[in-house]
């Protein structure tokens, strides 16, 4: 099996190839063969790397520890679940996986893409072979999953405890597939420029696979601060690790993308930016590659450091170079259609949310960064931490926030006072409202309180764009209100969908602002010991040390605390936290021993238990205890995220075709047609 | 007579300290396997807890590799060596009547400006706090600038929009138009 894996990378290599030299003269010669077999390379790509991947599991599934990748990420007791995911858990695997998703993706694109717009698909099939060719010759080349060892060892040296999470099983998949099908809209978007079709036909093709791409970017995030939460142990989502700051950035990138199209799509502007965001979105994927697999930043979420880096920055250097002339020349094609009438529109408040969500994301990217260049300038090492990044990038958020509120209220072209007035003065009342109350409740940091209160604003604009919408529905139909904002959302999935990923959005700023009020003691205890906290609440939560017990478990020895919980006096439960030695089939310790924290959520705060280790080997414990306000709602807002993604994102919605009455009744309620008529 | 006191006081309160210890070592049992749970921790003491030491060593970063900073990588991180020890560093610094600041500074010049969490805020440093503000200030300038000389080129030399003609109508007329599509939602 390991022989025909490695001969299904060579193939898949040819076949890449293949497939991009087709996929390009083809569709510059308009020769029909040539792009017919492109199109076949593609395909033929898919099937040799799904062998190399099979082959792959079997040896993983076999414990063929003569292969380096098989010793080094799994053990002979790795339970079966990880035993799927230590396809992705190293560097070499994870490229395979990358390549083979990839190449699904691009068939996917061949299979999917509609008629009207099959004048790109060899380009797109030339653009993909080629990134899935590069993925797999730095495999050939430099990580072999692969490469065997002079000898097999008994037992394998097992995965990283902090990997044996289920966040770890599918955090890596969903950030990738976001990551990878970024290739998609890019590849289309090269294919626009290449064959000088550049109205906004090539926009329709790539919306579905830029959302696509968008969801799994969002859900991969989530998952790793969620993993990061209750894995890490350090009470804490986001640090603002050079690898977490490098999946951030495309997802502002395409989010800004998500706004900016809507423009195109409605009056013909901004061809050029919405080409160059798509460019750089997919160049921003590669370079969080390059940061993840060179090891030019220190980051724990890194692989090791291995050249492969180096082949990444070369081909970031040499796409970027070839896809910037390629646009710069194509640029008088590019010419804007329509003009902005009014500086009071909607058109205008996207133009200012693109220039913040692409302002924040040359922050990120300048604070990632920033310490090489001051190494460069100054020749000095600095940090750039938590701190810093929160001082640059939260005033940047919140004006964010604070469009993110505007926008929907502004109409189309052009908006009058009155109807400026019409729709701002329920949500500027809910956000100043929501100010008084929390400066009344004694509330004074600057940030939770501007982050509460444009939430509240923008919340209630959201909720007005649904009670208008309902009650005209109403109105004009009869329907129920609440059959009405089912049929508002039935009808129109873009435009209301995106309002629940902006609900979403507030739900998580202000669960992020809820952790400024984060407090959290050390304590050592006997067992019946107590320790105190008081939450920001003002509930004394009690903390009482039950014991110490060890027991064999799995792939590791543990020593669990257990901890018995009161709230104002009254038991709500009992937390138990680990310390987990992990060993291989003959018992050795395989890593250096971890901790599994104890949480208790609910819609207020979370309660977090630690357990550091014990004092000289006896039953009394060093513990943490942290009390985490708001945390459930990071996690709640990121579900309402992803549901509003898929309800844009879900198929229809639009009117039956040739049906008019029923599209004027689909319209009620979110359309005005502002055209000047003779 | 109060040297009497004071040495029957310190009788009774050895005696106390002696049988408590006694009782603890009675009360706190071995674990089976005490290898399992990591390396053997001291107990916490009330500085570790303290409020102005956790602010200084969250200014510090461990020099693990974690990326962390002392205070969290030591409450985090319980194989770590590095961060223990620079907590005790910052405790005896802290004992000398050292003042917060120059206890930063000794780390500063022991490991360099890499050692604070955030780079001082001066020289070549501003440029990593306030060029981004500034970049996103400058580019909303001139977009402002820019979307006002497109609505001038739009109501002076434009006159059509989209290809439409414009209206035949009053601008009485186009206002009340106006009005009137406003009183609808959306």
């Amino acid at each position: 099996m390991t022989l025909l894996g490695h001969l299904s990378l060579w193939l898949a290599f040819l076949v890449g190839l293949w497939g991009a030299v087709t996929g390009f003269v083809g569709g510059a010669q308009g020769r029909a063969d040539l792009q017919q077999s492109a199109r076949h390379a593609t395909f033929a790509l898919f099937a040799a790397l799904v062998v190399a991947v099979v082959s792959l599991e079997v040896a993983i599934f076999r414990h063929d520890f003569s292969l380096e990748y098989v010793a080094a990420y799994t053990s002979r007791n790795l339970p079966t679940f990880y035993l799927w995911s230590a396809l992705y858990a190293g560097q070499k695997g994870s490229l395979l996986f990358w390549a083979t998703v990839l190449s699904l993706f691009a068939v996917l694109a061949q299979l999917l893409t509609s008629r009207r717009h099959r004048v790109y698909l060899p380009y797109v099939a030339g653009v993909t072979c080629l990134v899935a060719t590069f993925f797999i010759s730095v495999m050939l080349f430099a990580a072999n999953p692969f490469q065997r060892l002079a000898f097999a060892p008994l037992d394998g040296s097992g995965m990283n405890p902090q990997l044996q999470n289920p966040g770890m099983v599918f955090h890596p998949p969903m950030l990738y597939l976001g990551y990878i099908s970024i290739t998609i809209p890019f590849a289309f978007a090269i294919a626009a420029l290449l064959s000088k079709q550049l109205d906004t036909e090539w926009l329709t093709a790539i919306r579905k696979w830029t959302l696509v791409s968008w969801l799994f970017l969002s859900i991969g995030l989530l998952i790793g601060m969620w993993w990061a939460y209750v894995e890490l142990g350090w009470g804490g989502y986001w640090a603002w690790d050079p690898v977490e700051n490098a999946a951030l950035l495309p997802w502002l990138v395409m989010t800004a993308f998500l706004h900016s199209v809507m423009i195109q799509e409605k009056r013909g502007m901004l061809k050029k930016w919405n080409l160059g965001l798509i460019i750089g979105a997919w160049l921003l994927s590669i370079f969080g590659t390059f940061l993840t697999r060179s090891g030019v930043i220190a980051s724990v979420h890194s692989f090791t450091q291995s050249p492969v880096g180096w082949f990444f920055g070369g081909f970031l250097l040499l796409a970027a170079v070839a896809s910037f002339a390629l646009y710069a020349i194509r640029l008088p094609l590019l010419a804007t259609e329509a003009r902005l009438e009014s500086m009071v529109s909607r058109e205008a408040s996207f133009f200012f949310n693109n220039l913040l969500l692409i302002g924040l994301a040359f922050s990120v990217l300048w604070g990632t960064l920033f310490p090489i260049l001051s190494e460069w300038v100054r020749g000095v090492k600095i940090t750039y931490g938590p701190a810093t990044f929160n001082f640059v990038n939260i005033p940047l958020g919140l004006v964010l926030l604070l469009l993110t509120g505007i926008g929907p209220l502004i109409a189309w072209r052009r908006a009058s006072l009155p109807n400026l007035r019409r729709q701002f003065a329920v949500p500027v009342t809910s956000g100043v409202f929501m100010l008084l109350i929390l400066l009344v409740a004694g509330m004074r940091d600057l940030g939770p309180l501007l982050a509460i209160s444009i939430g509240a604003f923008v919340f209630a604009t959201v909720i007005q764009e649904f009670a208008r919408g309902a009650r005209a529905r109403h109105r004009q139909y009869g329907e129920p209100i609440a059959f009405a904002v089912v049929q508002l959302l039935t009808r129109n999935r873009r435009r209301y969908g995106g309002y629940i990923v902006h609900i979403a959005i507030v739900l998580l700023f202000v669960a992020f602002a809820g952790m400024a009020f984060k407090t959290e003691t050390q304590a050592t205890l006997r067992p019946g010991d107590s320790v105190t906290l008081k939450s920001p609440y003002g509930h004394l939560y009690t903390f009482t040390h039950l014991g110490i017990s060890q027991y064999n478990a799995l792939n590791r020895e543990v020593t669990a605390a257990l901890v018995e919980v009161r709230r104002d006096g009254k038991q709500i439960g009992r937390l138990r936290t680990e310390k987990r030695q992990h060993v291989d089939a003959l018992g050795r310790p395989t890593f250096e021993p971890s901790t599994a924290v104890g949480i208790r959520s609910d819609l207020r705060e979370d309660l977090y238990v630690v357990l550091g280790g014990l004092v000289n080997g006896t039953e009394e414990a060093v513990y943490r205890f942290t009390i985490n306000p708001l945390v459930w709602w990071v996690w709640f807002g990121g579900f309402v995220l992803v549901i509003g993604g898929l309800i844009v994102l879900w198929p229809g919605g639009g009117s039956a075709p040739g049906a008019r009455g029923r599209t004027q009744r689909a319209q009620a309620g979110y359309t005005v047609k502002l055209e000047a008529r003779p | 007579m109060n040297d009497h006191v004071s040495r029957r006081g310190f009788f009774v309160a050895a005696v106390a300290a002696a049988g408590a210890v006694l009782q603890d070592s009675a009360s706190v049992g071995r674990v089976y396997d005490p290898g399992r749970a990591g390396r053997a921790l001291p107990p916490v003491t009330a500085v570790d807890n303290d409020a102005a030491f956790q602010r200084i060593e969250k200014r510090i970063r461990c020099s693990c590799g974690c990326g962390l900073d002392v205070y969290t990588c030591r409450t985090t991180d319980f194989n770590c060596t590095y961060s223990p020890a620079m907590h005790k560093e910052v405790l005896r610094l802290a004992a000398t009547g050292k003042t917060a600041q120059q206890i930063t500074d000794e780390f500063v010049a022991q490991y360099g400006e890499q050692a604070l969490m955030s780079p001082p805020r001066r020289g070549f440093n501003l440029a990593g706090y306030f060029v981004p503000s500034v970049v996103v200030l400058i580019a909303g300038i001139l977009l402002f600038l820019r979307l006002r000389r497109w609505t001038r080129d739009v109501q002076v030399g434009s006159p059509t929009v989209d290809g439409v003609p414009p209206p035949n109508a009053s601008a009485a007329e186009l206002e009340r138009l106006r009005q009137e599509l406003d009183r609808l939602p959306g």
